[in-house]
């Protein structure tokens, strides 16, 4: 990370020039050594919050007092920290192959699986063609494996690690340490989401998202619902390994019960009004009603309150449960 | 030698106009299982003061800490940093201390510089990655992944994230453990002139004399109490010298001169004593009148070592007397 050179009173080129340029300065002269006695100078002078005597302070060089002022880049911002967190996080998902594969290419797999399945079941009730109920169900899928999977695993191998205890010893918040943690993800997700539904719209002879923003507002919703849930997951997992088995429950749930594959409308009714309160089901209906319409208001309303429901409890469990720390 | 706990008067070794920096009283953490880690620890740390807390493993010590970095909340009692509750205030507090926990939680497939480039994302005011490689001295490692490292570099890594953000307070939790001598003396350095830079500094650790070679004060911790405190010196003053020394199998240690107070194991010897120079002088007299031979003969003031030693000794005792 670069920063505008900003340091005064340093003495021997801190203040001058690239980290680079510093950096082998002092190799040359001590080798691996620490080497600081300079720069150390420098903790005090900032500490008494304007350069040492007849030092002039460069007015771009904040004192401790001076961190509200918004226009220097030397004071940590929310959106600063979530942006390091996001991209250190992205770095880690790009070298971790196994959550690559079940971040891309699963949701693509299962399309092309459900599809198969989807043919033997009568769609006619619920005014689906089989290619829609695929890519509902996709979408679906996308969320379920890059999102929740994806970031139970992340939380919990970040917990393990440590990781999340040392974020802590610094200005992180906690909510932006585990938002920052699902950013990467977030992205991947909304992505292929947005990928499937060009792809569903230009060449497979789905409709255009005909209510656009509720379409959004559930894959929204659903992000932010399993990204809680994954965390509140991870509070009871111990290793990554063990992830795959934790989230097996809310995976077959919502496999089975949230329309995920089979539409609810095709499910005897009672069995269907009950699957309607399953954590993800609020989402898939929102989303096919954004997608492909036909879905009276008031169950869009229902299936929007179910949603947002589940995120609060989800948010709940994560703040009562989630654990920074390994079990010792 | 007798009571169980005493704190040492302690002359303010500080130039200290103000508040204390770290304030601790009467604190108490328990862990879920019942076993009290943290049972009534008490200890004020000064501005530019550098402060090191020791004990054995299981002491207290990371406990004590991890409430000092506000990552956990006491039971009971009270803990200030820098005048503010370092749990409830976290955004208050965290800006301006530096942590390094005992051991260190780096993502293993991230690369040197990238660990330092997340944190420093997360740093007001932080120090440009090269330099605060370079103040540990990683700075040719940057590029290497960060599971590749070896124990004494990730310590190093770990040393320059606590001072990304050129922190007033420094919390170092057994800073040295996994590095051989030379890195060692190099954070021992590096650490002294953060301190001689104003820099208030918080430390554990097991390695007795390294609190003794930077400690302006220390505290000993044993099962979760603070049982001494004071300078290094007002420490070890208060502690027996050691003579010891084997005696040639033909000679009894009963025909030691009883004034010695002598405490033998078959051939060798041990005297404490708090007077040094006088009893070594009687027992080399006596050895020289006897024309006896003391074999691996060791004679040595108070070490922080020895107070150490002793007073896990004593507790030990006054444990099973209790």
């Amino acid at each position: 990370m670069r920063r505008t050179p900003t340091e005064t009173g340093t003495g021997t080129g801190t203040g001058t020039g690239t980290e680079m340029a510093t950096g082998m300065g002092m190799a040359k002269e001590t080798g691996t050594r620490m080497s600081t006695g300079a720069v150390v100078t420098g903790d005090t002078e900032r500490r008494a919050g304007d350069g040492p005597g007849g030092r002039p302070s460069r007015p771009d060089r904040p004192g401790r007092e001076a961190d509200t002022d918004a226009a220097t880049p030397r004071t940590s911002t929310p959106s600063g920290r979530l942006a390091a967190l996001g991209r250190a996080e992205f770095t880690l998902l790009l070298r971790n192959k196994t959550a690559l594969f079940s971040a891309l290419f699963v949701p693509v797999a299962t399309i092309a699986g459900s599809k198969v399945s989807l043919d033997r079941i009568d769609l006619g009730k619920s005014g689906l063609s089989m290619v829609e109920a695929a890519l509902i169900g996709g979408l679906g899928t996308v969320l379920i494996m890059a999102v929740y999977s994806n970031l139970a695993a992340a939380y919990t191998a970040r917990r393990e690690d440590l990781v999340l205890k040392r974020l802590r010893t610094g200005e992180a918040s906690d909510a932006e340490i585990l938002t920052g943690t699902a950013l990467p993800a977030a992205t991947v997700t909304l992505v292929q989401c947005g990928l499937l539904v060009a792809a569903g719209s230009l060449f497979l002879d789905v409709s255009a998202p005909r209510r656009p923003e509720l379409l959004i507002a559930g894959l929204l919703i659903g992000t932010v619902l399993l990204a809680a849930l994954a965390a509140a997951t991870s509070a009871v997992t111990r290793t990554v390994e063990s992830a795959q088995i934790t989230i097996m429950p809310l995976f077959l749930i919502s496999v089975l019960g949230s329309g995920l594959f089979v539409p609810l409308d095709v499910l005897p009714e009672k069995v269907a009004s009950v699957f309607e309160l399953l954590p993800l089901s609020g989402v898939m209906t929102l989303i096919r009603a954004g997608w492909v319409g036909g879905i009276e208001a008031y169950d869009v309303l229902g299936a929007a309150l179910t949603a947002l429901a589940w995120t609060v409890l989800g948010v709940f469990a994560v703040r009562r449960w989630f654990r920074w720390e390994p079990r010792r | 030698m007798t009571e169980p706990s005493r704190t040492l008067t302690r002359t303010p070794s500080w130039n200290d106009d103000s508040d204390p920096v770290i304030e601790v009283d009467e604190l108490r953490r328990a862990y879920s299982g019942g076993f009290t880690a943290v049972d009534g620890v008490s200890f004020s740390v000064g501005r530019g003061e550098l402060f090191a807390l020791l004990g054995t493993n299981g002491a207290g010590k990371t406990s004590t800490v991890e409430l000092l970095e506000g990552l956990a909340r006491p039971d009971s009692g009270e803990v200030r940093v820098l005048g503010h509750d370092p749990y409830r205030e976290r955004a208050a507090v965290r800006p301006r201390t530096g942590v390094m926990l005992q051991e260190g939680g780096f993502p293993s497939d991230l690369t040197v510089a990238e660990t330092v480039r997340m944190c420093a994302g997360c740093t007001s005011g932080a120090r440009p990655a090269g330099e605060a490689l370079e103040m540990v001295g990683l700075g040719r490692r940057t590029k290497v992944r960060v599971k590749q490292l070896s124990g004494g570099e990730r310590r190093r890594l770990d040393l320059a994230l606590a001072l990304l953000g050129r922190p007033e307070v420094l919390f170092l939790d057994e800073p040295t453990t996994g590095l051989d001598a030379e890195g060692r003396r190099d954070t021992w350095d590096l650490v002294r002139r953060l301190r001689d830079g104003g820099t208030t500094v918080l430390l554990t650790t097991h390695y007795l004399e390294e609190a003794e070679s930077l400690a302006d004060r220390l505290a000993i911790m044993h099962r979760g109490k603070i049982v001494v405190s004071g300078t290094p010196a007002e420490v070890t003053t208060a502690r027996p010298s050691h003579i010891r020394f084997t005696l040639p199998p033909h000679v009894p240690a009963g025909r030691l001169p009883l004034s010695l107070r002598a405490a033998a194991d078959g051939q060798r010897v041990e005297i404490r004593t708090r007077e040094l120079q006088r009893d070594l002088g009687e027992l080399l007299r006596w050895a020289e009148e006897s024309d006896v031979n003391l074999g691996a003969l060791d004679a040595r003031s108070a070490s922080l070592e020895e107070a150490f030693l002793d007073i896990a000794t004593e507790h030990a005792e006054a444990a099973e007397a209790a």
